[in-house]
């Protein structure tokens, strides 16, 4: 414990936890990020459960028979791109530069759009060919897990083009900045989950889970 | 058109359900009656129902857990008396189709909306108080919280009404809660009115969580937080973690039940083990949610009654975060019969058990903080005492089935339920209670009636064995729970003094009731004039009772842990001084919250019934209320400095030490230990 | 040591405020533990306190034990609680104030040992007894076990003895001194296999098999139920457990075989509509492997509310 003396005088070098309330945007983000983290908890519940399932096919088709690599591999690219021009379109509005966010932010948005077409058209296909989240409970599990993150996707694009709406209307207003600030958060935390997905759903569907 | 609604959804051949329906219509009615008669509406909109203020918030979490309680002990009436009269050949009053779910609702209730309100609330009217700043970190969330979790207990409340609730226990398990074996609307109204309250307590624990950790005063470090606030810390942690996975499982149950998914089906691969194992990851951490705030009330009680400051805090301190951490390594002590074999149920039992050594020292330090005291025995300290006799009769028992060869026999039988509520009344509710009455001046401005509240704590403490008692004993002949009759007759004169037990409890109830009335009757007698009516130690009890909206005018410094005691040791002036002040900008309140959980209501309803139109209204609803509160700009309001300097003189008291008048140069002083620092003071933060 | 541990259990200690309330108190204090001890004796006539197997036999001892030793911290705290609450009130002018005494090590080291130490010796007996009274481990006999198979149904209890080629519902008949080896599933929902009077439960589950070892010592009807809820006819749910000598049983089976019916797919389908409790029935002749049926496949049963209501 620093002496009394140091703790109330002046701030320089004075412990984080000792300078009083913190300002309104370190507060935002690190309550966004409790909130990603109960979010990841979300994801953990369900891969555990696909953990579990994931050789419980009933007869049907398994993870090794059903999966694309390729379409995977695409999928994979999109969000990773995705994140990039998110990081380049937080740039933009950190130097309050709107047209360039726009610019930024639209690809992402587009990126985004691709990556959950080509999503959609996997579980179509898998449904037309009998292999629905209804056939079997490792299929539930998959269509679950995916599916979920697939909507975290799509209400992520919702929050994005509501904040580029804001943008427009509101401008650069800190409330604004600091919402844009806790989207790109959101947007990197869907991708570190993606990394999770693949690997445990897709890449781990080629070693050893047998029917 | 309307899914599965139909009017054979009301239950009109039952006089039980009809006659309770016909009341609660009748004293809504009179109430709304009444509130337009008088003119309360505006009042109520305006300071209450769209309030953000956390003390606000904090006072109706605590009147929804009481109003909740009235209707889960009901519940618990009816079980008691079922069983006093079901014996041998009898078959009671309740039919099975009504009593499981009579036992459904009943532990759903007091678990999701009559200890979490109390806790949460208890938790959002103190912490920030305690922490001296001037809200939690998100007022507006913290409105929606609250109304999410309100929008849970419509659902319930609905559910007597219009359709069924689940008949499945309280944490409904697979095979029996899906849709095969429930094919009814009982275990959706459960899930959907758990997964709206879901989010709004995860929400509550995000907030509070932002707020112990990066919302103090100026000079709190954490070990001088005080250690309500680390139980708060401990308990909001576990909110954030454990939650989501509740949030998960009930939404595969869901999406079996809805979607034709097979986590949890007997066809396909499903797993309904898996479930049992999710929902006590959730689970066990739960119930230490409920019971760490509970903890902090008996410690913060403890120390302010014995006039000494809590023993061992660190030690606490390590106690608290010690729990908090293991709670999440110890689920599988639930199902010990589920037959995980030898290895995993032993390590399970020791775990278990190694979670009662914090909580055997925080006993420890309890007693030694009384242990050269000055013991004033004050409601608060009836309830400490009688927590600290019963909490460690209710731990022995739950060590003993955390042996996994005596939980073999013991499991799911009525020593377990007596086990359970011995450490959920002795220390959730006992906790709760004594909470309520050591903030309720500061939150009203007058005390409550001592004499009615001791006569509460004995009806509570002698109800509780009465009640209890008999079901350790009746759980050892091999009674199990959920039972709706049993056919050994020498079994009913047990039944019988729970039943007694159950009614002494319920005068306790009537008497909570009948202390508030009384007290606001005799509250100018009662009056707490000077903010501080225990001669308190921690912060909440430098302001004035009630505070103002904004609580500190002007954030203290804080050097030690037991800030305000240190102020009041050292001569610290509190308030009323010629002391420069700044405007503060406060959030406004707004009515998102309760229209988000109206939308959130309807969103339920209909998916309960399946009427996916009104499920999309909504959605929608919801979502359009969301959107159009965050494009507000205006959402600050001023208190200029004259009102904030106006409020200090009004309310100063110059009690306590005060400084000459020429040393004033606009600074606040706070003591250290032997010397005096002066510091210049900040408007705001 | 029952009388003891239940008026220790159940003294109901009450704060003192003053010597007015104490006679009063200490009144209904005694009251209090005539009334538990009594209830606590009438508890060892039957149930978990009076087993009649070497499973349920070890588990009271470890209920004992583990309960004594509680007790020896329990006791002493409950005690103190009251002791320091009111030594230490505040008109008390001859306690010691001691306003700022708020650590000592020497205590803090002590009262960090003492629930260390009492879970160590614990947690030795949560392991070793986890161990020695695995339901699956075989029980320690020189006679072989019987094999008993069980399916939980909504909401009675059939029993398959499968190298006696027969079957009983609600009304399982085994012999004295021979361990019986269960093995257990559920045709439907979740239920809990559970003999109070011979030890342990187990947990039975559609398409998953559990084990269970028991043993009766003694001759006699004891009663069995269902532990985990399964639904509307649950509390119906209840079967007998009939020891008797070798002989006795073996004279039974015989009879089961002439006079029983037959259970094949038919009777088995019958049998597994909701039926809250059901007689005692017994089947002669048994057609395929029911169990096996039951348990690998999962010949899951759906029932419609209305049926089972």
């Amino acid at each position: 414990m620093s002496s009394g003396e140091e703790a109330l005088h002046g701030s320089a070098g004075m412990p984080l936890a000792l300078r009083g309330p913190a300002p309104p945007k370190v507060v935002a983000g690190f309550g966004f990020w409790l909130f990603l983290l109960s979010d990841i908890i979300v994801f953990a519940a369900l891969f555990a459960a696909y953990a579990v399932l994931s050789g419980s096919t009933a007869g049907g088709p398994s993870g090794a028979e059903l999966f694309d690599k390729s379409r995977v591999f695409l999928e994979t690219m999109c969000l990773l791109a995705s994140s990039v021009t998110c990081g380049f379109g937080s740039m933009a509005i950190f130097r309050s530069n709107a047209r360039a966010m726009y610019v930024w932010m639209g690809i992402t948005f587009l990126l985004g759009v691709c990556f959950l077409t080509i999503e959609g058209r996997e579980f179509a296909s898998m449904v037309a060919a009998g292999a629905g989240p209804s056939h079997s409970a490792f299929l539930s599990a998959f269509f679950a897990l995916v599916g979920t993150h697939g909507l975290h996707v799509s209400m992520g694009l919702i929050w994005l083009i509501v904040m580029l709406l804001q943008v427009k209307t509101l401008g650069f207003k800190p409330m604004v900045t600091r919402r844009f600030y806790c989207f790109s958060l959101f947007w990197h935390a869907l991708d570190i989950v993606w990394i999770g997905v693949f690997t445990i759903v897709y890449l781990g569907a080629n070693s050893g889970h047998a029917g | 058109m309307f899914g599965k609604l139909s009017w054979s959804a009301v239950p009109f051949d039952q006089p039980i359900i009809m006659g309770t329906c016909g009341t609660i219509v009748a004293v809504l009615l009179g109430l709304s009656i009444l509130i337009k008669a008088k003119g309360w509406w505006p009042y109520l909109w305006s300071e209450w129902i769209t309030s953000v203020d956390h003390k606000r918030i904090g006072v109706m979490y605590m009147s929804l857990g009481l109003v909740m309680l009235v209707r889960g002990f009901a519940d618990a009436i009816m079980m008691r008396s079922q069983l006093a009269l079901a014996a041998g050949h009898a078959l009671g009053y309740l039919p099975p189709e009504h009593y499981d779910q009579i036992f459904t609702a009943h532990g759903t209730i007091m678990i999701f909306f009559v200890a979490m309100p109390f806790v949460v609330g208890l938790m959002n009217f103190a912490v920030p108080l305690q922490l001296g700043v001037r809200d939690v970190a998100f007022p507006v969330l913290n409105s929606v919280s609250f109304w999410l979790t309100a929008a849970g207990v419509a659902l319930v409340n609905l559910s007597l009404f219009v359709g069924e609730f689940a008949r499945t226990g309280w944490l409904a398990y697979p095979p029996l809660s899906e849709l095969a074996y429930s094919p009814g609307v009982g275990v959706d109204y459960y899930l959907w009115s758990l997964q709206l309250s879901g989010v709004g307590t995860l929400l509550s624990g995000i907030n509070l969580t932002t707020t112990l950790l990066k919302l103090r005063a100026p000079g709190m470090g954490y070990l001088r937080m005080p250690i309500f606030c680390w139980t708060a810390l401990a308990s909001n942690l576990l909110i954030v973690a454990a939650f989501p996975v509740l949030t998960a499982t009930f939404g595969m149950l869901l999406l079996d039940r809805y979607c034709d998914f097979h986590f949890f089906t007997n066809e396909l691969g499903g797993n309904p083990m898996m479930y049992v194992n999710l929902i006590w990851i959730w689970g066990h951490p739960e119930v230490y949610i409920l019971i760490l705030p509970a903890f902090g009330v008996f410690s913060e009680v403890v120390a302010t009654f014995s006039g000494k400051p809590l023993f061992g805090y660190r030690s606490m301190v390590a106690a608290t975060m010690g729990i908090c951490i293991l709670s999440f390594l110890v689920w599988l002590h639930h199902f010990f019969t589920m037959g995980a074999g030898a290895n995993v149920n032993g390590f399970f039992g020791i775990m278990t058990m190694v979670i009662a050594v914090p909580t055997g020292v925080k006993v420890f330090n309890w007693l030694f903080t009384l242990y050269g005291g000055r013991v004033r025995f004050t409601v608060p300290i009836y309830w400490t005492l009688g927590f600290i006799v019963t909490f460690v009769i209710g731990g022995m028992t739950g060590v003993l089935m955390a042996i996994p060869p005596a939980d073999f026999v013991l499991h799911n039988s009525l020593f377990l339920i007596a086990h359970f509520h011995n450490v959920a009344i002795g220390g959730v509710v006992f906790g709760a209670m004594a909470g309520y009455t050591y903030w309720f001046p500061k939150a009203f401005g007058f005390k409550l009636n001592e004499r009615l509240g001791k006569a509460t704590f004995w009806c509570w403490f002698i109800g509780f064995y009465l009640a209890f008692m008999p079901l350790y004993a009746l759980g050892l002949m091999g009674a199990t729970r959920r039972m709706q009759h049993y056919p050994d007759t020498h079994w009913q004169p047990l039944m019988l003094v729970a039943l007694a037990g159950a009614v002494v409890i319920l005068i306790g109830i009537a008497l909570t009731v009948v202390q508030l009335a009384v007290s606001i009757r005799d509250r100018r007698a009662n009056r707490d004039e000077t903010g501080d009516p225990w001669n308190a130690r921690t912060l909440e009890w430098s302001m004035p009772s009630p505070p103002p909206v904004w609580n500190f005018s002007v954030l203290p410094r804080v050097a030690r842990t037991d800030a305000y005691w240190e102020m009041k040791k050292d001569g610290v002036p509190r308030r009323g001084l010629p002391v420069s002040f700044a405007a503060l900008h406060l959030p406004r309140n707004t009515p998102v919250g309760i229209f988000m959980a109206f939308f959130a209501v309807i969103l339920g309803f209909a998916l309960i019934w399946r009427i996916e139109w009104l499920a999309a209204a909504g959605l929608i609803g919801a979502i359009a209320v969301a959107l159009r509160e965050s494009w507000k700009t205006d959402r600050e309001e001023v208190v200029s400095a004259q009102q904030v300097a106006a409020f200090e003189r009004a309310h100063g008291t110059p009690e306590y030490y005060l400084a000459p008048a020429g040393d004033f140069d606009g600074s606040l002083e706070i003591g250290h230990d032997s010397r005096r620092v002066r510091v210049a003071t900040e408007g705001e933060s | 040591m029952n009388a003891n541990i239940a008026r220790n259990i159940c003294q109901r200690n009450t704060p003192r405020t003053g010597s007015s309330d104490a006679h009063a108190v200490r009144k209904w204090a005694r009251a209090g533990g005539v009334l538990c001890a009594g209830v606590l004796l009438a508890s060892c006539r039957e149930g978990v306190l009076d087993p009649r197997g070497p499973v349920g036999q070890a588990e009271r001892v470890i209920l004992f034990d583990a309960t004594t030793i509680m007790l020896a911290v329990v006791v002493p705290v409950i005690i103190l609680t009251l002791a320091f609450a009111w030594w230490f009130r505040a008109d008390n002018r001859r306690a010691t104030y001691r306003p700022d005494w708020e650590y000592s090590g020497t205590i803090e080291l002590i009262v960090w040992a003492i629930p260390a130490l009492v879970i160590l010796f614990l947690g030795g007996i949560a392991w070793i007894g986890s161990h020695e009274l695995d339901p699956p481990k075989p029980l320690v006999s020189d006679t072989s076990p019987l094999e008993v198979e069980v399916v939980s149904l909504d909401w009675q209890w059939l029993f398959i003895y499968p190298r006696e080629r027969i079957a009983t519902v609600n009304r399982l008949v085994v012999p004295t001194g021979v361990p019986v080896h269960f093995r257990l599933t559920s045709t439907s929902v979740m239920n809990s296999f559970f003999i109070p009077q011979l030890g342990s439960q187990i947990y039975t589950m559609p398409g998953m098999t559990t084990q269970l070892n028991l043993q009766a010592d003694q001759a006699g009807t004891y009663p069995g139920i269902s532990a985990q809820f399964s639904g509307p006819g649950f509390s119906d749910m209840r079967f007998t457990l009939v020891a008797d000598s070798s002989e006795k049983f073996a004279t039974w089976v015989a009879e089961v075989r002439t006079h029983g019916g037959v259970l094949d797919s038919a009777s088995f389908a019958q049998l597994a509509r909701p039926t809250r409790g059901g007689g005692d029935l017994t089947y002669g002749t048994l057609a395929d492997d029911p169990f096996g049926m039951v348990a690998q496949d999962h010949m899951a049963t759906l029932w419609s509310p209305k049926e089972a209501l």
